[in-house]
C-alpha cells in the first residue's frame, strides 16, 4: 500500500468531514471515530480501486456510509432492543460541551429514518450535489430529492415539538426500533 | 412553490404534522433548519484531525516504508 504524498494529504484533509458525517449519522462520537478509523483502513487497503482524478471525498464517504449501514444491520440482528438501549445510545452521548441547539438537532436527526437522515446530511450539511449524494447512496437522483424533502419536513416538526415539550426519550421511536430488530 | 410564509408549519402536533399540514415547508423554516444542521456539522469539521488519525496514517506509511526499503 504505497500512497503518494498528495493523495495522503487529500485523505488527511477529508478526515474532519468524515467525522462530521459519521457523528451526524450515528449520534455518537466514539462510534463515529471507530467508523472513521475503519473507513481509513478500508480505503488504504483498497486504494488501488480508487480512480485518480475522481472525487476522493465522495469515495471515502461511500465507504463510511456502507460500513455504517452494514454495522447497523448487524446490530439489529444481534440486539433485541426491548428496553430501548440502542436508541438511548444513539443520542445520549454527544460531546460534553454540546450546545443545546445541537443536542436538539442530533435528537431530531436520530429520529429520522436512516435513508432520510443520510440524504439530508449529504446534501444539507456535507455540501454534495444531489447527483453526488445519489452516487454515494446508490440510488436515483429523484429518490435523494424526495428523501431530503421528507427529512426537512420531519425535522421541522420534531424541532418545534422539542422546544414545546421537555426533551425526553420518545416511546414511539423505541417501539419502532424494537420492532425492526425482531 | 407557495412563497407565502406559513407559521403553522412550525406548530407542534406530532411527528409529520407539519408535513401533513403543508406539503412544502416555507422558505424561512427550510433556511433555519439548513443553518442549524450546517452549524452542528461545521463545529465537528473545525475540530480538525484528531491525533489518533494522523498517527494511524503515519504508522501505516511507516510500516510500508520499512517493508519496501529493507536495505
Amino acid at each position: 500500500m504505497k500512497i503518494d504524498d498528495s493523495l495522503r494529504d487529500e485523505i488527511l484533509a477529508a478526515i474532519p468531514k468524515l467525522r462530521a458525517f459519521a457523528i451526524s449519522l450515528s449520534g455518537n462520537v466514539d462510534r463515529a471515530d471507530d467508523l472513521v478509523q475503519e473507513t481509513l483502513l478500508r480505503a488504504l487497503a483498497n486504494i488501488d480501486s480508487f480512480q485518480p482524478g475522481t472525487n476522493l471525498q465522495a469515495w471515502l464517504f461511500t465507504i463510511l456510509r456502507n460500513l455504517f449501514r452494514s454495522e447497523y444491520r448487524k446490530r439489529k440482528r444481534e440486539v433485541e432492543d426491548v428496553d430501548g438501549r440502542y436508541s438511548d445510545n444513539l443520542v445520549a452521548h454527544p460531546e460534553q460541551d454540546d450546545k443545546l441547539e445541537f443536542k436538539e438537532m442530533r435528537m431530531a436527526l436520530a429520529k429520522l429514518p436512516q435513508d432520510q437522515r443520510e440524504a439530508l446530511i449529504l446534501v444539507g450539511a456535507s455540501g454534495f450535489s444531489y447527483e453526488e449524494a445519489a452516487n454515494i447512496c446508490g440510488c436515483a437522483v429523484g429518490t435523494i430529492k424526495s428523501r431530503v424533502n421528507r427529512a426537512r419536513n420531519r425535522l421541522a416538526a420534531e424541532l418545534s415539538i422539542e422546544r414545546a415539550e421537555d426533551i425526553g426519550p420518545d416511546p414511539a421511536m423505541r417501539a419502532a426500533i424494537a420492532d425492526k430488530s425482531r | 412553490m407557495n412563497s407565502k410564509f406559513r407559521r403553522d408549519s412550525m406548530l407542534p402536533g406530532g411527528p409529520g404534522a407539519a408535513e401533513k399540514r403543508s406539503g412544502k415547508l416555507d422558505k424561512e423554516t427550510q433556511v433555519k433548519i439548513g443553518q442549524q444542521l450546517r452549524a452542528m456539522y461545521d463545529e465537528v469539521v473545525r475540530q480538525g484531525v484528531p491525533d489518533r488519525f494522523a498517527e494511524l496514517l503515519r504508522q501505516l506509511e511507516q510500516r510500508d516504508d520499512d517493508r519496501e526499503t529493507q536495505s
